[in-house]
Parts: C-alpha cells; structure tokens; sequence
C-alpha cells in the first residue's frame, strides 16, 4: 500500500497521521484519506479540488505535475508527502 | 454598552475586556494565524482565519467553550464556459462577517468577491449565485492591484433584512431589495480621480474603500472612498461628497453613529501611495453635523513619529454610540468611552491589526 504522509505544520490545526492507502493516482489517494478525515481536504484543495496554490505533493522525490487534475500515477509502497511552501514572516 | 472587544491581528486574536474600568488583554487565539473577521453576538464568536498556504477558514465559539471549525463558504464547481472569468472560483479570504437581522443568519463577504449567506449561524454557507453569475461582475477589478475584488462592506436595513447594500473593493456600491434574488449597482455621484476622465464618475469603478450606515435612520450610508469621503441620504443611491474632512480625505475605515445621522468617524490618511498618517500624528476625524464641519479628535493618540495605518475594518463602535475602538497596522489599539473625545491604549505590542469589533452587535 501506498503511504500519504501530511507536513507537521497542519497538525496545529487538525489531525493528519500517516495513512495508508490503495490508489492508482494522487487524486484517488487523496480522496481515500478525506472520505477518513473530510475536513482535511479543505486545507490541502482548493474550492475546485486541485492543488492549493502554496501546498505541494512529492511522490518519491518528484513534484506531482498534475496540481488541477491530480492525475499522477503512484506505485503500490510509493510515500507521497503532502507539504506547504514556507513564505512569509 | 460594550465591555468585550475582538482584536483580530495578523498573528493572532485577541479578546480584551473591560473590568473596573480598565480594558485589558483576557484570553488570545489562533496565535501566529492571520485573522480576517470577527463577528461577535452575545457570547457567540465567528473568527475566519486566512491561513495562506492551507486557505481560509471559519471558526465558532460558544458560551466561553472550545473554538470549533465550521465548513468555510466554498464556491461550486466552475462551469466550461466560465473560463475566461477573471476571478478565481475559489474562496480567497473572508473579509467581512455580518448579522443578517433574520435569526441564524450571517452573510460573508469575501474575497475574490462572492456574497454567501448562511441560515443556520454559520454551520453552512451557500454563494448568492445571482450577484456571482452576473456579467458585470467580471469587470470588478481586484484590491490592491490583485486578482481579486473584495466585499467589504455588508449593510443589512435593519427594518427590512432583505434590503441589502453591499460595498465592493472595487466596483462601487450594489443593492438588492428582494434578499438577494436580485442585485444592480446603485451608486451615482462618486468619482474616481485616478481612473481615466471619461471614467471617473462611472458607478462600477468606484473605489469604495469602507461603508457604514446609521442603524436608526439607515438610509444614511457614509462612505470612505479611496479618494474623499462620502454621504447618502437614500440608503447609498445619490452621494454627494464631504470636502470638510481633515486633517486628510484619504483613509480606509468608517463607522456611523447607531441613532444621530449625522454623526461619523474616520482615521485620515496622507493618500495613497504613502499611506501614513498626516505629519505623523494618528488622529481621529467626527463630524456631528452630517459632514458639514469635522473635529480632529487627539486625546490619548500617539503625536509625534507614529506611522499607524488603519484598515477598512480596524475601527468599530458600539451599539451605544459612545465606545468605540481602532488598531492600526503597526499594532497600535485605542479605546475610547467618550465618543472618541479621549482614547486610551490598552497595554499591548500587538501584531498588525486587521479587524476589531465589540461584542455586542
């Protein structure tokens, strides 16, 4: 099974453990950990359901390339981190 | 008359109260998260956060409990032909909470420009479809430079909830009388010094920075605009403008007095590009007589190198007339009991204020 993994900055404002999950794409792996823990996804996708501008996902060392669609492939033990881009002061 | 005060900052809220006569920091929250609104109603609490990178967020506490997180208004899905729409279909930031004189009910107004509505007290929001779908609204131009226009005023006609105004940064002032259903702008007798000449006095690109309405007589609506201030006396439709505001015409916030027309406050600044106050002295502008001749209130306000902006927000009043409170960008708060005759400053270095309101309305 694949494992989302959620940057600590979100856990200040609700739980987000590591999770597993079975999933072809990003989108589907998403989907598994919100149908858990639904008021995750408001801080992770936009009111549309891509990407939220400042939050990015790596899968395996790589940036997902599809931030609207969600469509990247995950392999079957990949961890996909789910992280902010630090801004600001 | 209020004895709880709302300070929404940049890193935080903060809730003062007043006890044997002395307003001081009680209880904070969300400390490090910018706050946009507040509502406050009897011991109910609205706090929406703008988290950046995790998107904005609306919050309730009840009776001295524990924040809960609530289900922040939302957008629906961006149609096909929705794609050359200016503005993104997705909630930005909310700018403003407001009662809506119906039991539960509450409207936002946010950024990039959507009017939603709840009628359960903020547990869910639906969008006013009808002001989002309007084809005007994509010629609202964004605050600031940006990509997104902003509500920031909601004006509920206390007689009649479904008679609504709404202000928008920037594309003027908007009316519905039929609780939403249907909106069109209204405002005539503006103008827009910066626009080009043959647009200056048109109604949709009036930079409408603040407005505020008597709640005894509400068809007195003040405006502060980007450049000057502003009255109408027909519940927003023809304004005629203030010239005798000083020490500036520049500034961001206004309020009215709940039942005496013809008094209001505003915090002038040097325009536009500066945006500091005149000479370095953080004043407060009243006029008593409908606009007609403004006193430079001082009393217990920083007089020499202060720097204070305050935002569209960041001044409120009471439902007495007689409190009312500001914070400015530099983290400056002041109170005053007196209808702003003297201010005091609670002790505090607060981050940037964003929003201040009493508990009471």
């Amino acid at each position: 099974m694949a494992t989302v993994r959620f940057t600590s900055a979100l856990q200040r404002f609700l739980a987000a453990p590591p999770t597993e999950v079975t999933a072809a794409t990003v989108g589907e792996a998403l989907a598994a950990v919100f149908e858990v823990r639904p008021a995750l996804r408001g801080y992770v996708l936009d009111d549309q359901g891509a990407l939220r501008r400042h939050v990015a996902i790596y899968i395996a060392g790589e940036a997902v390339r599809d931030r609207v669609k969600l469509s990247d492939p995950i392999g079957p033990n990949d961890e996909i981190y789910v992280f902010q881009a630090l801004t600001g002061g | 008359m209020a004895e709880r005060l709302h300070v929404g900052t940049r890193k935080g809220l903060f809730e003062l109260a007043r006890r044997n006569g002395v307003w001081d920091i009680v209880a904070t929250h969300f400390l490090g998260d910018p706050v946009s609104a507040v509502l406050a109603e009897g011991d109910t609490v609205h706090a929406a956060l703008d988290l950046g990178h995790f998107g904005a967020k609306l919050w309730r506490r009840e009776g001295g409990g524990e924040w809960r997180e609530l289900t922040a208004p939302a957008f629906p899905p961006k149609p096909e032909d929705a794609g050359d729409d200016p503005h993104p279909w997705s909630l930005g930031q909310i700018w403003v909470l407001e009662p809506g004189r119906v039991p539960g009910r509450l409207w936002a107004g946010t950024m990039p420009g959507g009017l939603f509505r709840s009628d359960d007290g903020g547990t869910s929001w639906s969008l006013n479809e009808p002001l989002w779908r309007m084809a005007e609204r994509r010629q609202w131009m964004g605050v600031a430079g940006g990509e997104q226009p902003g509500i920031n005023s909601v004006l509920i006609d206390p007689r009649n909830p479904a008679d609504i105004r709404i202000g928008v940064s920037t594309a003027g002032v908007w009316a519905s009388t039929d609780e939403g259903a249907s909106w069109r702008i209204i405002n005539r007798g503006m103008y827009n010094e910066y626009m080009p000449p043959e647009q200056r006095e048109e109604p949709l690109v009036q930079d409408v920075h603040r407005l505020a309405r008597c709640a005894a007589h509400p068809e007195i609506v003040w405006c502060q605009h980007h450049n000057g201030v502003f009255r109408s006396e027909d519940s927003g439709h023809n304004w005629r403008e203030i010239t005798a505001i000083r020490p500036s015409k520049f500034g961001f916030a206004v309020v009215a007095h709940p039942r005496d027309p013809d008094t209001a406050w505003f915090v002038p600044a040097i325009k536009d590009e500066r945006r500091i106050p005149v000479d370095g002295k953080v004043v407060v502008a009243r006029t008593r007589d409908a606009g007609k001749s403004f006193e430079v209130l001082r009393d217990g306000l920083p007089q020499r190198h202060a720097y204070d902006l305050v935002w569209r927000h960041a001044l409120t009043i009471d439902a007495s007339g007689e409190r009312l409170a500001f914070g400015s960008t530099s983290g400056g708060l002041w109170i005053s009991e007196d209808c702003g005759d003297s201010w005091i400053a609670p002790e505090a270095r607060l981050p940037p204020v964003s929003v201040v309101r009493f508990a009471d309305h």
